[in-house]
């Protein structure tokens, strides 16, 4: 049985669709990333499977219970961290975890325990005594997922939990995520960092409501399968921008910082052919190289595709 | 529902409040505070009001009217004016809120056994007090009347009917005696209603109520788990201001203490659950603090007949106070401090007490337990 089954979930505000038709299944022990920009639905899925929000229309099952029929079953097995780390500032980090214990109906030696293993995990031993507030931001989020874990929940949603975390302690909060999979935890987390989402098994990347592409990550470089990309660095890189979207051989042509990532269909006959046009414009190529997929362009790729499908659909063509 | 999680909820609220001993010595100190505060500010008593006098006739007679209003202690002999004098400006200039005016034939008129008229000029810019003050010229002008029929009568005139009234429960008729319970349930209702609502608050500012609402915490056993601590402090907030009232003012309880604590209890509930449902329409500190600042003063203030007698409010007003719980528990509270009564006599307004405080909670219940859209 997998552990979390999303289907056909739309969810609505009035006249804007945060989330459009979006379903995919998510494995028991699974690291699961939800990808996308700001607005792009992350935040309103994972509210949804937590039974914070009702969807408009569709289904969610989390650990075979349906989300809509059995809330507090759901909520029962599942932990949930925010990005805005949600601990008591003004009490202690020990009482925080005794809260959260608590409120999950621990007591006594069970407390004790889970609370000593906690604090382990987290890294966060001689620390009990200290108050939440005087934490820097790392300790506070290793924090907060340990108050969100203090029940053993089988599943465990992140949405953007290393929000305004440098990056060491998100190298070491990453580090804890692992050890809580190899428990057999499934975790889904919501992040707009690409190095983080390489970090997933498995990737659902969102974009305008829409799941635009789902697959580990290795699969989504493949949208690249029997193409070549190619970073092109020359002076007026805007006007090649341009110049080089109006060729019918180019693909796509997206901007890097100050560099262009160009998909053509022949890697050879598509160095040459960029070379000409820009070297014809006064524009010379200082480099014109065949470079590997990133993430990066894999994202780009899919949301433009996803623009350009919208965008014939409009149209009445 | 689990004591556990209600035990988990109302320790936090507790360790939260220790950590900030501000606010809660704001919720402890400021109750007190305000009772000395208004205890002594809201007074009704008339006393020492500054008389000026001109006597034109200076005589025995006159002398002795004038005294007469001087040893009454309700008026302060602040001047003397001739015949020339203004009497408007005597008002004006605030030397005297009334000026008592005898006429040059005061003497002679009574010695003719003809009547006499002495005129009492009243500052009507304070109406109570000007009422107040009339009523007691008038009474020391009767007085003064029996002993001068005596006097022409050379025995002491017994009048016809004799009118000797005797004031129960509040003899000098001191208005602290009449404020303080009041005051208490002013107070209580909005320390109250201000320490939930900023509480449940302060959760969703924070996001913690997020976090919460992901838990398998029940509503009933988030809203036990925050009343309960707030519910203590008022608790010891009250006998701050009962041991307060009783040393400052000389306000004691007559009553039996039991009726006092059960009386207050339903009252907070109420009051308690006012602040969740306050809690329930404000997203930010700020606005819980002015809703439940204007929310649970105002009416405590001014429809519970804490200083305007209900009866005499036009009749709208006085169908709304029927909502207000304030007004039965100060009738309670005047029964059971001033005139020493248990709550059975007033059963009726304990059961309007406990109808509110089960409405407010139902009402705040289900609007917290709605589910986001």
């Amino acid at each position: 049985m997998p552990a979390i089954e999303v289907a056909h979930l739309v969810k609505r505000f009035g006249a804007f669709t945060s989330v459009d038709d979006v379903s995919f299944t998510v494995e028991t022990g699974e690291v699961f990333g939800l990808l996308g920009s700001n607005g792009a639905g992350k935040s309103t899925t994972i509210r949804m499977m937590c039974g914070l929000l009702t969807p408009t229309a569709g289904a969610i099952r989390v650990l075979g219970i349906d989300v809509a029929k059995d809330p507090e079953g759901v909520k029962r097995g599942i932990g949930y961290m925010t990005q805005r780390f949600s601990l008591y500032d003004d009490i202690t980090v020990g009482q925080n975890l005794d809260f959260f214990g608590g409120v999950y109906g621990l007591r006594g030696p069970a407390l004790r325990d889970r609370k000593a293993w906690a604090i382990s995990m987290s890294g966060l031993v001689g620390k009990e005594d200290l108050l939440t507030r005087s934490l820097p931001g790392g300790w506070k989020q290793r924090l907060a997922l340990s108050c969100s874990v203090m029940h053993a929940p089988r599943v465990l949603f992140l949405d953007e939990p290393t929000g305004g975390v440098d990056p060491v302690s998100r190298r070491r909060f990453w580090h804890l995520i692992d050890a809580l999979a190899a428990e057999g935890v499934t975790i889904i987390v919501t992040t707009h960092y690409l190095d983080e989402a390489e970090r997933c098994d498995r990737i659902a990347l969102l974009h305008a409501g829409q799941l635009v592409s789902l697959g580990t990550v290795s699969e989504l470089k493949d949208v690249f399968a029997g193409r070549a990309l190619l970073e092109v660095a020359c002076p007026r890189f805007l006007e090649a921008q341009e110049r080089l979207e109006r060729e019918p051989f180019v693909l796509e042509a997206a901007l890097f910082g100050t560099r262009l990532h160009v998909v053509v269909e022949d890697a050879e006959a598509g160095r040459r052919r960029i070379r000409e046009i820009l070297t014809a414009d006064g524009n010379v190529p200082a480099e014109v190289e065949r470079i590997v997929p990133s993430l990066e362009d894999v994202f780009i790729h899919c949301i433009e595709s996803a623009d350009a499908a919208r965008a014939a659909a409009a149209s009445p063509a | 529902m689990s004591p556990r999680k209600v035990w988990a909820i109302a320790t936090k609220e507790l360790r939260q409040a220790s950590r900030d001993p501000l606010s809660l010595m704001m919720l402890l100190g400021v109750p007190t505070m305000m009772l000395v505060l208004y205890g002594y500010a809201i007074n009704f008593d008339v006393r020492h009001v500054p008389l000026a006098v001109r006597d034109l006739d200076q005589s025995r007679k006159s002398r002795d009217l004038v005294a007469a209003f001087v040893n009454s202690t309700y008026f302060d002999l602040a001047s003397s004016v001739g015949a020339d004098a203004d009497l408007d400006e005597l008002t004006q200039r605030r030397t005297a809120k009334a000026v008592l005016a005898i006429p040059e034939d005061f003497s002679r008129r009574l010695a003719e056994r003809r009547r006499a008229t002495v005129q009492l000029l009243v500052d009507g810019a304070d109406a109570n007090t000007a009422t107040t003050l009339m009523g007691y010229a008038s009474s020391i002008v009767s007085e003064a009347n029996v002993d001068l029929r005596a006097e022409v009568e050379g025995r002491p005139v017994e009048p016809t009917v004799s009118y000797e009234p005797r004031v129960f429960y509040n003899p000098e008729l001191r208005s602290t005696q009449f404020l303080v319970p009041g005051l208490i349930g002013f107070i209580l209702m909005l320390t109250a209603v201000l320490s939930t609502a900023l509480a449940v608050v302060r959760e969703k500012e924070r996001g913690t109520m997020e976090q919460l609402r992901v838990t398998s915490l029940k509503p009933g056993e988030l809203i036990a788990g925050k009343m309960l601590p707030y519910l203590l402090i008022s608790l010891i907030a009250t006998v701050l201001i009962v041991v307060a009232a009783r040393i400052l003012f000389g306000v004691a309880v007559r009553g039996p203490y039991l009726s006092l604590f059960v009386a207050t209890f339903i009252y907070l509930i109420g009051a308690l659950g006012f602040g969740l449902l306050v809690s329930s329409v404000a997203e930010t500190q700020a606005v819980a603090f002015q809703v439940g600042m204007v929310a649970s003063m105002l009416p405590a203030i001014f429809l519970s007949g804490f200083i305007f007698p209900i009866r005499s409010m036009p009749i709208v007003l006085q169908a709304i106070t029927y909502a207000v719980p304030a007004r039965y528990f100060n009738v309670i509270l005047r029964g059971v401090i001033l005139k020493g009564a248990s709550l059975l006599p007033y059963w009726q307004d304990v059961a309007f007490l406990v109808l509110y405080a089960i409405v407010v909670m139902g009402i705040a219940y289900s609007r917290l337990t709605r589910p986001e859209a």
